[in-house]
């Protein structure tokens, strides 16, 4: 049954995931993306979530939720504890980016990582063109409220990987509804990687 | 406060209900405590709400706090008494007795129809006073565990509580983890602090400084009612918040104007006083000093939880209330931290609430959220057909 109010990373993490698996999603918010993996693929999946409204919500889903900072929830499990550790659209918002996803690989087979891409030709556009900070369908902040301290572009975390001897085993580009293959780094709104440690 | 007064009334209870007692450890089979102390025949009082199911999988055993008792909801019959968890027990509620079949059993040591120090000696044919057994969290739990036998209980679906009644659901996952389905501490902690400690020593030495006291065989005069009110007193301000303390009283006085005596001039010294010497008619001091200390012996630190390479199929919501300072979240976060370790399925909550330690027994309304989905997820699981994929 398709339902059509899933975005679309969502449902790109969603067919990613194995039946079964272990997960843990990094910010889940109010477990939009945890709730029908725990429903159709029968995932044990546990949450980390600073919002208390967003924790009702999950736990009113059945979800299990950490009320917990990102930065700080993942030093306590033991490694691979999980098949996937879910890093979705809150990297941005992480300070200490490099810790997060050396511990993530730490505990996770996979790490799962979804983010804005700044380099946007819409953002390239508007700040060439209008000497303006982008705001995007990705990045739809003004920048004095928004909750991102990160900004990146594809580029910025493939060189990013590459330099942390972090394996990319698969790579997803979007645009507004659908797919991305052509030059990602000037036409996709948001990426998914899928990273690991492993050889 | 006056919120929930007015929830009390629109809300359904379960309306009247009967303190029932369960005796065991009759002579020859006597009950030995983890001081190594027996004792028998041991009765503890309890109350049971809704109806336990043919497969008796719907049964919720909630622990009380330090001062609780088992009359956790409802009313006795002629008396306005509502329980101490009524706001959360009853139909539709948190703990919907319309599902569930909810036990709540007064603690060994305690004085409100259990086994306690102020019970009589068989033996000498007097109260026990200090011939009392040192007990522990863990003796309570296993007191307990007789009762649940004696129901026919396999498995509890849930064990809840607050502060020494989270203690309780703590100890209950540590000694019987196949026994307990899920569980459900609240603003409590793996092990009593110093502060903690300290705090219970000031009590109980102020009810033992009182003369009145005699060595714990008062029974035959009286409470050693000073000590046992400052004690209370010491109690209360640290189950408020600076916050609670300043909405409640400010430094409103009592008189509009200073006594220039000793009086109660504020009405947050009138509170503490109305509250202490209230206590003393309803609380054996005695059972104070034996519980407190059984509390600050509450130790499940580091493989007493869990131990190491165990894994437990008990299902964990923590709560914690921001302005505790008594019980506060850092304890209950050390509690995650561990369950984590141990890769337990754990949900931590951390409420907002200007109540402080009291936040347990008052906020009602998202602790309700939590505890009625957690509870249906563990009772029901997901219930969803039709689904294969989004």
């Amino acid at each position: 049954m398709m339902e059509s109010n899933i975005t679309l990373d969502h449902r790109i993490i969603y067919s990613i995931i194995e039946p079964d698996s272990r997960v843990l999603d990094l910010g889940c918010g109010e477990g939009e993306l945890l709730y029908p993996l725990v429903r159709d693929k029968r995932v044990r999946a546990q949450g980390i979530e600073l919002n208390d409204k967003a924790i009702q919500e999950c736990v009113k889903k059945g979800l299990s939720v950490f009320h917990d900072d990102i930065e700080s929830s993942l030093r306590e499990f033991p490694d691979r504890s999980f098949d996937y550790v879910i890093l979705n659209q809150s990297m941005q918002e992480v300070k200490k980016v490099d810790c997060v996803i050396r511990e993530a690989l730490r505990i996770g087979g996979k790490v799962i990582v979804g983010f804005p891409n700044f380099a946007y030709i819409q953002s390239r556009l508007m700040l060439f063109f209008r000497g303006r900070a982008p705001i995007t369908g990705s990045l739809p902040y003004l920048w004095y409220d928004t909750p991102n301290v990160r900004f990146l572009s594809i580029t910025d975390f493939k060189n990013f990987c590459k330099g942390k001897n972090i394996r990319m085993v698969a790579s997803y580009y979007m645009g507004e509804k659908k797919l991305v293959r052509f030059w990602p780094n000037l036409f996709a709104l948001n990426a998914v990687f899928v990273l690991t440690n492993n050889p | 406060m006056k919120k929930i007064k007015s929830e009390k009334i629109n809300t359904p209870s379960v309306g009247v209900v009967e303190t029932q007692h369960y005796t065991f450890a009759e002579p020859g089979r006597e009950h030995q405590f983890k001081s190594r102390e027996t004792l028998g025949p041991v009765t503890l009082a309890y109350e049971t709400y809704g109806k336990l199911n043919r497969d008796k999988t719907n049964a919720i055993l909630v622990l009380h706090a330090l001062s609780g008792d088992a009359h956790a909801a409802g009313v006795h019959a002629g008396q306005n008494d509502s329980g101490w968890w009524d706001d959360m027990i009853g139909p539709g509620k948190a703990f919907d007795t319309n599902r569930y079949f909810v036990v709540c059993s007064n603690v060994v040591g305690g004085c409100k129809g259990s086994t306690g120090p102020s019970s009589i000696n068989p033996a000498t044919g007097k109260p026990y006073a200090l011939d009392f057994p040192f007990i522990t969290v863990a003796d309570m739990v296993d007191c307990q565990r007789r009762l649940i036998d004696y129901f026919g209980i396999d498995k509890l679906l849930c064990v809840a509580g607050g502060s020494m009644g989270g203690m309780q659901v703590l100890q209950w996952v540590a000694s019987y983890p196949e026994r307990v389905k899920s569980a459900i501490p609240i603003a409590t902690t793996l092990k009593h602090s110093p502060q903690q400690i300290a705090f219970n020593e000031v009590i109980r030495q102020s009810i033992m400084a009182d003369p009145a006291w005699c060595e714990g065989n008062y029974y035959a005069y009286g409470q050693p009612e000073k000590g046992l009110s400052v004690a209370r007193m010491i109690g209360h301000i640290t189950f408020m918040s600076d916050q609670s303390m300043e909405e409640k009283f400010s430094r409103r006085l009592k008189n509009d104007k200073f006594s220039f005596g000793f009086d109660a001039d504020f009405e947050v010294e009138g509170y503490l006083r109305y509250r202490g010497a209230n206590f003393v008619k309803r609380f054996d001091a005695n059972s104070y000093l034996y519980i407190t200390k059984a509390m600050d012996y509450f130790d499940l630190s580091g493989d007493k939880l869990i131990p190491h390479g165990k894994v437990i199929p008990t299902r964990i919501m923590v709560i914690s209330f921001k302005t505790d300072w008594l019980y506060p979240s850092h304890q209950s976060q050390e509690i995650v931290r561990l369950l984590k370790r141990r890769l337990v399925d754990t949900t931590y909550c951390e409420l907002t609430s200007t109540y402080g330690h009291d936040a347990f027994l008052i906020e009602v309304e998202e602790q309700t959220t939590l505890i009625k989905y957690f509870l249906d997820k563990t009772y029901n699981g997901y219930l969803v057909a039709g689904h294969d994929g989004i």
